[in-house]
């Protein structure tokens, strides 16, 4: 009964001195390593919604950057220390994140199928092109977050540990509420929305509340990041819909959507994936990038957990489930 | 709010932007119409059109630069953008063509991708127009200019658009596409190899799309990065005028040219481009609601 035990806990072990010794054991790339934990939320919330619910998002970058956005404006009016400018900024970014997904959500979950896909999009890139025509948050060229107080390089480690806080936050959370009714009742809008409605579940409440759930840590995230890149640019930052936008869909679908450790999978493989082509395709990197969505999409949409689930469908303690888990057409 | 006031006080800058937003959206119908060919007879919603029309803009650019007129670099762009259409078909699109529509939406945004920044890398970032050396002529006394190359690809889309329309009506292979879209199964039952047909039908979307770039390149500018907007256009006006209705796709066109240009001169150019995709969400939830009141099935 000891050895199974002691190897349970072995690798989360690791992990949690991995992330928690990162900044000192390679303090190069604390930069990247926070960006890590950064797509490891982006994949969870986006999974939420699209693998969980069926409603594939193109535009849940939105609230990524008006967390940013928010995050930055406080800091820069509220005429308060650093770090409390900062943390009250985190918050009134989550919450106007939040507030945002709520007001929308009613009109633009109703959506379904494609037409959700395509208006998440516009949605996402409209919010670009108004931030960058807006002055009042710097217009195209974007704002800069103030400078951080403590030592040189001390910024990228606070920042490191603010992100890997947020990530250990997500993921628990996730856990417990598909583990709940919540995860039922999302899934089984996934399954049929038409049918769980008429089963007497209130359908637009729980993907209103799925939304506003993923709203809250991507709004939290991005005053963190604007903090930690050091710049908050309208189209290739805060609101990058052609990046962040993509990759979340991409590292979810990756791992395998729709379950919970496939995303969190899809994104350390795609975030080492995409590191390797800054460094050594360098020029090249977007277009490879591109390709690669092409690849995984065409080859692999199955990902790599629903790829190993119907390969050892006994260690996932299941038969083998035979019907993939898509949303509705 | 200034620019509103300043267009009631003067009536003919009315006109002009009228005028110059008709002579847009017959572009803008060409590729629309393209996207509507292909969601109708494949059931793909293709994200790379605006990608198409960029490429079909530097095709009629490289072609100018080679000393060709702009307007004979309409059938050879459109030829170049075949001849890429199908390659991507044998390529990549026929493995998605009977896959979830997300699958297909995320396959071709990958596509729209991988081309934008081959372009880029290929073509650079900078700004580039075909001059086609026309005039310019002057209505109302001055007042309303309109440049005569607008008016020529205006009249170029149109013919564009006809050629396509008596392409799928006469010719086999039209005919063949259109029994497809109608029903995919019966059509292979019956000997057609639809494999074939959709492999036509994609690379007609790239020539048709090659062929407004081109007009694109004549009359503005070029640039890589100018596609997604044009996907974003198609994809309202085929909501707004239904698959396979080519008036409604026209007027829609047009609409959507003279509502770009009113809101880009009444909010400021800065804010063009976001009209453009805030109008698409709007669209897209008051369809909804409208679908619900009718009581119609929400698909």
């Amino acid at each position: 009964m000891k050895a199974p035990d002691a190897r349970r806990w072995i690798i989360p072990a690791i992990a949690i001195v991995f992330a928690l010794g990162a900044p000192f054991f390679a303090p190069a790339y604390r930069t990247q390593m926070a960006f890590l934990w950064v797509m490891i939320v982006f994949a969870l919330t986006w999974d939420l919604l699209g693998g969980q619910m069926g409603y594939n998002s193109f535009g849940n970058v939105l609230f990524f950057g008006v967390g940013m956005y928010t995050c930055v404006v406080v800091q820069r009016d509220a005429h308060l220390g650093y770090y409390s400018a900062l943390f009250i900024g985190m918050a009134a970014g989550a919450a106007v994140a939040v507030a945002l997904a709520a007001v929308i959500g009613s009109g633009i979950l109703g959506l379904r199928g494609h037409y959700f896909a395509i208006g998440t999009l516009g949605l996402g890139i409209a919010a670009g092109e108004l931030a960058g025509g807006w002055d009042f948050v710097g217009g195209g060229g974007g704002m800069v977050p103030p400078l951080f107080p403590g030592v040189v390089g001390g910024r990228e480690t606070f920042f490191y540990y603010l992100c890997l806080a947020i990530a250990a936050m997500t993921l628990p959370t996730m856990r417990w509420l598909y583990s709940g009714r919540f995860g039922l009742a999302i899934n089984a809008i996934r399954d049929d929305e038409d049918k769980a409605e008429a089963m007497g579940l209130r359908t637009t409440h729980f993907k209103t509340t799925a939304w506003c759930i993923s709203a809250f840590f991507l709004g939290l995230l991005g005053g963190v990041v604007g903090n930690l890149l050091g710049f908050v640019d309208p189209r290739e930052v805060a609101f990058a819909g052609s990046t962040y936008g993509v990759w979340m869909v991409l590292m979810a679908i990756l791992g395998g959507k729709g379950t919970l450790w496939g995303p969190v999978i899809g994104a350390v493989i795609f975030h080492i994936t995409q590191e390797l082509f800054w460094t050594y395709l360098l020029g090249w990197q977007r277009v490879a990038l591109g390709l690669l969505i092409v690849l995984i999409v065409v080859f692999f949409p199955v990902g790599i957990l629903g790829w190993a689930r119907d390969r050892w469908p006994e260690r996932f303690g299941r038969g083998v489930d035979e019907t993939p888990t898509q949303g509705p057409a | 709010m200034e620019n509103l006031r300043l267009l009631f006080s003067a009536p003919p800058l009315s006109v002009q932007l009228l005028l110059d937003g008709l002579l847009i959206g017959a572009i803008f119908a060409l590729a629309a119409y393209g996207m509507a060919l292909v969601w109708g007879v494949m059931g793909i919603i293709n994200v790379a059109q605006g990608e198409f029309v960029m490429l079909g803009g530097y095709a009629a650019y490289y072609l100018y630069t080679a000393g060709i007129h702009p307007l004979f670099g309409i059938p050879l762009a459109a030829v170049a953008l075949f001849a890429l259409g199908w390659l991507l078909y044998r390529t990549v699109v026929f493995r998605i063509v009977d896959k979830d529509l997300f699958i297909s939406i995320l396959a071709t945004y990958g596509l729209s991708i991988l081309l934008q920044q081959l372009a880029n890398v290929f073509f650079g970032a900078n700004v580039r127009t075909a001059e086609s050396g026309f005039g310019i002529f002057y209505l109302m006394g001055g007042a309303v200019t309109v440049s005569q190359i607008k008016l020529v690809s205006f009249a170029a889309a149109l013919l564009v658009g006809a050629s396509l329309l008596l392409f799928l009506r006469r010719s086999r292979m039209g005919q063949a596409i259109r029994a497809t879209a109608q029903n995919a199964r019966a059509a292979r039952v019956m000997g057609i190899d639809t494999d074939s047909v959709y492999a036509w039908t994609f690379g007609i979307n790239a020539a048709i799309c090659g062929a407004s770039g081109a007009l694109v390149a004549m009359t503005w500018i070029v640039h890589p990065y100018l596609g997604l907007p044009y996907t974003v256009r198609s994809f309202m006006i085929v909501i707004i005028a239904g698959l396979g209705n080519v008036a409604g796709v026209l007027a829609a066109a047009l609409g959507l040219g003279v509502a770009e240009n009113f809101a880009g001169f009444i909010l400021g150019a800065e804010y063009q481009t976001a009209f453009i995709f805030m109008l698409l969400v709007v669209i897209l939830v008051w369809r909804r609601f409208w679908l619900a009141r009718q009581r119609r099935y929400l698909a």
